[in-house]
């Protein structure tokens, strides 16, 4: 589905992350396996270390220090904002949404449009679609965009196929209206026959948590997961983003009526540095012109890899240019969505460690 | 012993790469190891295996393997 909005832009970003690190090299301790190969696997998938919250710390947490950090410092007004869009994978409660949560905690106004979203890596493009369609109503002058999750709560630390990529993070995007805006292109798909190529299969009302489903299996190739666990086919993953994202940023560019010299940066998220790279060949980007430095210094946090990629590279030209950037995210759903715009002069650009 | 050889002996040194046809079937790589093989390949022939190319049926054999390189005009 082709989209395309205009009169709007991102003003400002903000990045949250986990104070406490874990290198691989203490993941490695944790798994039934040689420590020469996964030593290799280091290297090629660009793993290094991640960024995990402490036992206990919610989605809310990071939410709500984030934009502490914003109101005492400054940059955002309570008061201004009239929407707040969270989306996570990994809600305090089954119920009440915790965008809700996170107004009661910071005491935000009532008028507010409050919105739970689940999704996860592509979560950023419909995180941004949502506010942009909220920015429709003259009601909606500032939108408060929150990506968030702790999925590392949902890994089994056994299991060598997800946790030495996931980590920890949440970013909070303000949207305006700016009537000299230009326009942004953007698309999006989505496929629920393939759902279950990324999946936590119990903990919903389908399978409840029960004992059983919290006990370890041996899941192939020495890695040990639960049923209330992250399960990923890395196959069926790393094939789906070679199929469908290079014709979808392909499509994107044609949308936009741009060639790949035209645009500054690549905002991709950041799955591995392998699956990367190849997608950058593929595509005919150049590898300098796409950041693939986040797994390795943070991990992959789902729907905030996008922001945090442009906040770990950018923050400091952002406050002063405007660059044409191509965004994309792709994973759980199976859902893949991209955006053309200009981003820049911005009036925060930055990360916080809690 | 051959370039390619020296490459799979160097990601799983203790598996006897000329015993098998079926290199995933039979336990001497799994699909983390086949990353591995792929960046190992594309820095050793200065090419990069398409994505799409990244499949099992690929690098079951050494002359799968072999077959492959040659589709990347990459030789022995």
């Amino acid at each position: 589905m082709k989209l395309r909005f205009q009169g709007k832009r991102i003003t400002g970003l903000l990045s949250v992350v986990p104070r406490h690190e874990q290198s691989f090299v203490e993941d490695m301790k944790l798994f039934n396996f040689p420590e020469a190969r996964s030593r290799k696997l280091m290297e090629v998938m660009g793993y290094d270390r991640h960024r995990l919250v402490e036992e206990g710390v919610c989605v809310s947490d990071l939410a709500v220090a984030g934009l502490q950090h914003l109101f005492e410092s400054g940059k955002l007004a309570r008061e201004e904002i009239d929407a707040l869009i969270l989306v996570t994978q990994t809600p305090d409660y089954p119920m009440p949404p915790t965008s809700n949560v996170i107004q009661g905690r910071l005491e935000l106004k009532q008028d507010l449009f409050c919105m739970d979203i689940n999704q996860g890596c592509a979560g950023f493009i419909v995180g941004l679609m949502q506010a942009f369609l909220l920015l429709e109503q003259p009601a909606i002058g500032k939108v408060v965009l929150i990506n968030a999750d702790v999925i590392s709560r949902k890994t089994s630390p056994k299991d060598r196929n997800s946790y030495p990529l996931i980590g920890d993070a949440a970013a909070i995007t303000v949207v305006e209206r700016d009537p000299e805006a230009g326009v942004i292109h953007a698309n999006i798909k989505m496929d629920g026959m393939r759902r279950e190529a990324l999946m936590i299969p119990a903990g919903g009302m389908r399978l409840p948590h029960s004992e059983q489903t919290a006990l370890l299996e041996d899941v192939g190739d020495n890695n040990l997961r639960a049923q209330d666990h992250l399960r990923m086919d890395g196959s069926a993953v790393f094939n789906f983003v070679q199929v469908e994202i290079p014709p979808m940023v392909e499509g994107l560019l044609e949308q936009g009526g741009m060639d790949i010299d035209a645009v500054d940066w690549f905002l991709f998220h950041q799955p591995n540095r392998f699956m990367l790279q190849k997608l950058a060949d593929k595509i005919g980007i150049p590898h300098a012109k796409m950041p693939m430095n986040v797994v390795e210094k943070y991990g992959n946090s789902s729907g905030v890899t996008i922001p945090m990629a442009i906040v770990e590279n950018l923050r400091g030209p952002l406050l002063a240019q405007r660059f044409q950037v191509c965004l994309a995210g792709f994973g759980v759903g199976l859902t893949w969505g991209s955006m053309l715009m200009e981003l820049g002069e911005l009036g925060f650009c930055d990360m916080i460690e809690i | 012993m051959s370039k390619l050889t020296d490459i799979l002996q160097s990601i799983r040194p203790e598996s006897d790469f000329t015993q098998s046809s079926d290199f995933l079937e039979d336990g001497l790589l799994d699909s983390f190891d086949m990353v591995t093989l792929v960046s190992s390949l594309d820095q050793a022939y200065g090419i990069s295996i398409d994505g799409l190319d990244i499949v099992p049926d690929n690098f079951k054999s050494i002359a799968a393997i072999t077959a492959l390189l040659g589709k990347y005009g990459a030789t022995e």
